[in-house]
C-alpha cells in the first residue's frame, strides 16, 4: 500500500472500532485536546457517520487529515493536529 | 450571533432522549454552545435517580422496544445520560430545569439529577435561544 508508506508515523492510535456515532469523533477530539501542535493521530472507527463527521470536522477545526484508509471492516483516519 | 444550539426537551421516553444526547454531542464537537430546556415528560425524566431508571419508550413502537433494547445492548451503545455528560464534559452546555413544571410537582433543583443547572423561566429560556443559530423541540 503505496499511500500508508508516505503517512507519518501515529503519536498515539484511538481505536473506536465499536464505537457508534457520534462516538469515534468525540474520541477524536478527546485525543486531540490532549496531543501537541505537530502529533499526529490515528482514529479507528466502524461507524458509518465518522466517513464525513471526522473529515468534516478536522477541516473545521483547522487541523489536516493526511489519510484515509479503508480497512477490513472500519475506516483509518490519520489527522495531523495543526493549532 | 451566538454559535448556540437550543433544544425543548418535552418527551421522556429514552428513544427521545437518546437524540438528545447525541444531538448534544455533535454540536458540542462542532463547537457550538448547547442550550437545554426541560419541560413536563423531558423534566420528570431528570428527577434524581430516573436517568438511571427510566425504560419508557414510545407506546407507537411498543412492540419494537425489546427488540431496540437488545440490539442497544448487544452493541453497548452507553446510556442516553452518559453522552449528555460526556458532551457537557466537552463544551459548553447548560441544562436548565422549566421553572413551571418544577412548580407543579413541587420540586427544586435539588430534587433534579446534578447535570441540571438552574431552574428557569420560559421567558430566559427563549431570549437565550433568540441570540442563537437553532433550536428544536424533542
Amino acid at each position: 500500500m503505496a499511500a500508508t508508506e508516505v503517512t507519518p508515523l501515529p503519536t498515539r492510535v484511538v481505536d473506536a472500532r465499536g464505537s457508534f456515532c457520534p462516538g469515534p469523533l468525540m474520541a477524536l477530539i478527546g485525543a486531540i485536546r490532549e496531543a501537541k501542535v505537530g502529533d499526529v493521530l490515528e482514529v479507528w472507527s466502524s461507524d458509518q457517520g465518522s466517513r464525513r463527521d471526522i473529515p468534516f470536522w478536522v477541516n473545521k477545526a483547522g487541523h489536516e487529515l493526511v489519510a484515509l484508509a479503508d480497512e477490513a471492516g472500519y475506516t483509518r483516519f490519520v489527522i495531523l493536529k495543526k493549532r | 450571533m451566538p454559535n448556540r444550539l437550543s433544544m425543548v426537551v418535552f418527551s421522556g421516553t429514552v428513544d427521545r432522549l437518546y437524540p438528545v444526547g447525541i444531538i448534544a454531542s455533535g454540536a458540542v464537537a462542532m463547537g457550538m454552545e448547547v442550550n437545554v430546556f426541560l419541560t413536563f415528560w423531558g423534566l420528570e425524566a431528570f428527577r434524581k435517580g430516573r436517568p438511571e431508571s427510566n425504560q419508557k419508550m414510545d407506546m407507537n413502537y411498543a412492540e419494537m422496544a425489546p427488540m431496540m433494547g437488545q440490539a442497544m445492548m448487544q452493541a453497548k451503545v452507553p446510556p442516553w445520560i452518559e453522552l449528555l455528560k460526556q458532551a457537557k464534559a466537552m463544551g459548553n452546555v447548560k441544562v436548565h430545569a422549566c421553572a413551571m413544571t418544577a412548580d407543579l410537582l413541587h420540586l427544586k433543583k435539588e430534587d433534579f439529577d446534578p447535570i441540571v443547572d438552574d431552574v428557569v423561566g420560559v421567558g430566559e429560556f427563549v431570549s437565550e435561544a433568540r441570540d442563537g443559530e437553532v433550536t428544536m423541540f424533542i
